[in-house]
């Protein structure tokens, strides 16, 4: 067992003998090691750690599977989006509605991704259209108008007084525990996020890429642009749609203001900190935005009141960080994370040159 | 037998006449070429091809098609591939991850097919890969295939976007200046290259091209066109001697 480990220490030199060796998600044995061991500390988490801690992780995991969502829009297919928090609400109310309603969490849940799903392909249609801040501001729009909408809807969402959240059920037994709620958040967003590393080695998920990088020449490629964004759009919304429902259960409370702009931020804020365009990067940020807030409200209770009291803290240091994030290290946290690795791997010849930025090319102005 | 016919087609920009009643035809398995001046609408030819740009008058025929009916993401499937003047690469991605990208005009997997990543899924992705890998050989880009685009020199980047065309198994492959930016050595690789696709690969090529000793070399007829209008065609000897040519790259002789 000892000499199993210490393997998985050793640096390693890859030789490949089969094209699944590039397909696999797992790329090495030592990988399947590692994420097999995290998976398990995830799962038996509950046995070590006390409820409060729980449910922070259960926070972090919903935010993973919300950043997951952007990510596969913004981060893969390079379609800004600054209105996920409407997917989220969209996600959270349907959820929240269909338990009240009676149905269990196995018609709740789906039909959270379902009705999220038809919310975003109601904005893709027309953003495929749409590049760059139009296409922003156009989420942004859509995030708003779901906010006003969950507002007056009293009849659904109870408006502005807010709606109760019932525990979700599953074959008639009630999910009260926090641990349980976490186990469940975790199955769900392992199994989403296998659905996206599918999708990104199977031929949508290249194309989202061609699109992100050139939209001239995937065109070209007989990529269709319309149809690649409306897809992401729509398994975007899904996923975050689902985020949404749990955090729904997180909350136990829904009101509107949770679904505000600021969440939209926050979230766009987590894939950039974390790292635009890898699966890692949403995990990353997600821990860093989890704990930072656990951090700042510790932080507050301790600094006195003048200080601790003052409003707006949390946006600042967050505002802090994302500038300097995007002034030293664009690549966000992943990237940092691939220099530390090879800096161990390869010690004591790290190689600052290698990680250089390059120049780029020019690139063809005209048919923008 | 054409494979490509091309008539009377303008469009302009503005006011100006980017492209104005160009007639060409390119017999199937042949390197055609077409030179001119910058900005005598060269490129622009290649981007009415690639359907980007609505002609205002004209006709596009290729293989039996009226191109005119199709959009630009159907080009591709119909068998023509391009490259571009400037690279358009995807950057953020590896070679082989590019290349991949050429194969998506043979993908019929359904979507929730590649979410479960099935069998059938994996059987077409092995089946990408060594199409890949035979056109990986064929450039000798065996030694870049993981590399990321963003830190490639810029010949390795020419070959890797006439690589990813390649991929496409096009019928008629369209090449903006695949010689630009290349030292005398590359050129002369690419001059082989663009061969041995005519003969073994049995595609037919159009190329643009202002490396006139490139142009001599692989190609069977040369077009001119200068300020969007044809002063000749012919084979490239005919052409370079052209006073129409000459006066265009040199100026008249008072």
């Amino acid at each position: 067992m000892l000499k199993f480990i210490k393997r998985n220490f050793d640096m390693r030199i890859l030789f490949k003998t089969n094209y699944k060796q590039d397909i696999n998600l797992a790329k090495h044995s030592g990988q399947s090691f590692w994420y097999a061991l995290l998976i398990l500390i995830m799962f038996s988490a509950p046995l070590i750690l006390d409820g409060y801690y729980i449910g922070e992780a259960t926070r972090v995991l919903i935010y993973a599977m919300a950043g997951l969502g952007l990510m596969v829009i913004t981060g893969f297919t390079g379609q800004a989006s600054l209105g996920h928090a409407a997917f989220l609400a969209i996600g959270a109310y349907t959820n929240a509605w269909f338990l009240a309603q009676g149905f269990s969490s196995f018609v709740a849940l789906p039909m959270a991704a379902l009705l999220s799903m038809i919310g975003g392909l109601l904005v893709a249609i027309p953003a495929a259209r749409m590049s760059g801040i139009y296409l922003a501001i156009a989420t942004l729009a859509f995030a708003i108008i779901v906010e006003d909408l969950a507002g007056h809807l009293n009849s659904i969402t109870g408006g502005n007084r807010g709606m109760m959240v019932d525990v979700p059920t599953l074959f008639g037994y009630q999910i009260w525990e926090t641990w349980e709620l976490y186990l469940f958040v975790l199955c769900i967003l392992v199994v989403a996020t296998l659905a996206v590393l599918n999708i990104l080695r199977s031929p949508l998920g290249r194309a989202m890429i061609a699109v992100r990088d050139s939209e001239v020449s995937s065109q070209a490629l007989g990529v269709n642009l319309i149809k690649t964004k409306v897809f992401a759009f729509t398994l975007s919304a899904a996923i975050t749609g689902l985020a949404g429902a749990f955090l729904a259960h997180y909350m136990l409370f829904l009101t509107p203001q949770i679904f505000g702009i600021l969440l939209s931020i926050q979230l766009l804020l987590m894939i950039v900190l974390g790292g635009l365009g890898t699966v890692h990067g949403v995990f990353f940020g997600a821990v860093l935005i989890g704990v930072l807030e656990t951090g700042i409200s510790i932080a507050k209770d301790s600094l006195p009141s003048s200080i601790g009291g003052l409003p707006g803290i949390e946006p600042l240091v967050f505002g802090l960080i994302l500038i300097s994030v995007i002034a030293f290290e664009p690549t966000g946290i992943y990237g940092r994370w691939v220099k530390i690795r090879s800096y161990m791997e390869f010690f004591p010849i790290y190689r600052r040159k290698s990680f250089k930025r390059q120049r780029s090319y020019l690139k063809t102005e005209r048919l923008r | 037998m054409n494979l490509l016919e091309i008539e009377k087609l303008s469009i302009s920009f503005g006011g100006v006449k980017a492209v104005d009643d160009v007639s060409f035809a390119v017999e199937e398995g042949s390197v055609y070429a077409i030179i001119g001046p910058n900005g005598a609408g060269k490129s622009t030819i290649f981007n009415l091809l690639s359907r980007f740009y609505e002609p205002l008058s004209g006709q596009l025929n290729f293989a039996g098609n009226d191109l005119l009916n199709l959009k630009a993401k159907d080009i591709a499937r119909l068998g023509i591939a391009r490259t571009f003047q400037n690279l358009e690469l995807f950057e953020h991605t590896s070679v082989l991850q590019n290349l991949l990208v050429g194969r998506h005009v043979h993908n019929n997997q359904s979507w929730w097919r590649q979410l479960l990543f099935t069998g059938s899924v994996l059987e077409a992705e092995l089946k990408h890969r060594r199409k890949v890998e035979e056109v990986i050989d064929f450039l000798e880009l065996a030694h870049y295939r993981n590399h990321m685009i963003s830190g490639l020199p810029y010949g390795v980047r020419k070959k890797v976007e006439l690589a990813r065309a390649l991929c496409i198994e096009p019928k008629l492959l369209l090449l903006d200046e695949p010689a630009s930016g290349l030292n005398p050595e590359e050129t002369e690789d690419m001059g082989f290259w663009i061969e041995d696709i005519r003969r073994d690969l049995n595609m037919t090529v159009v190329m643009i091209e202002h490396d006139m000793s490139l142009v001599k070399e692989v190609s069977n007829r040369v077009l001119a066109i200068v300020d969007g209008k044809v002063v000749a065609e012919g084979s490239h000897t005919s052409v370079q001697k052209h006073p129409d040519v000459i006066s265009a790259y040199l100026g008249d002789v008072q």
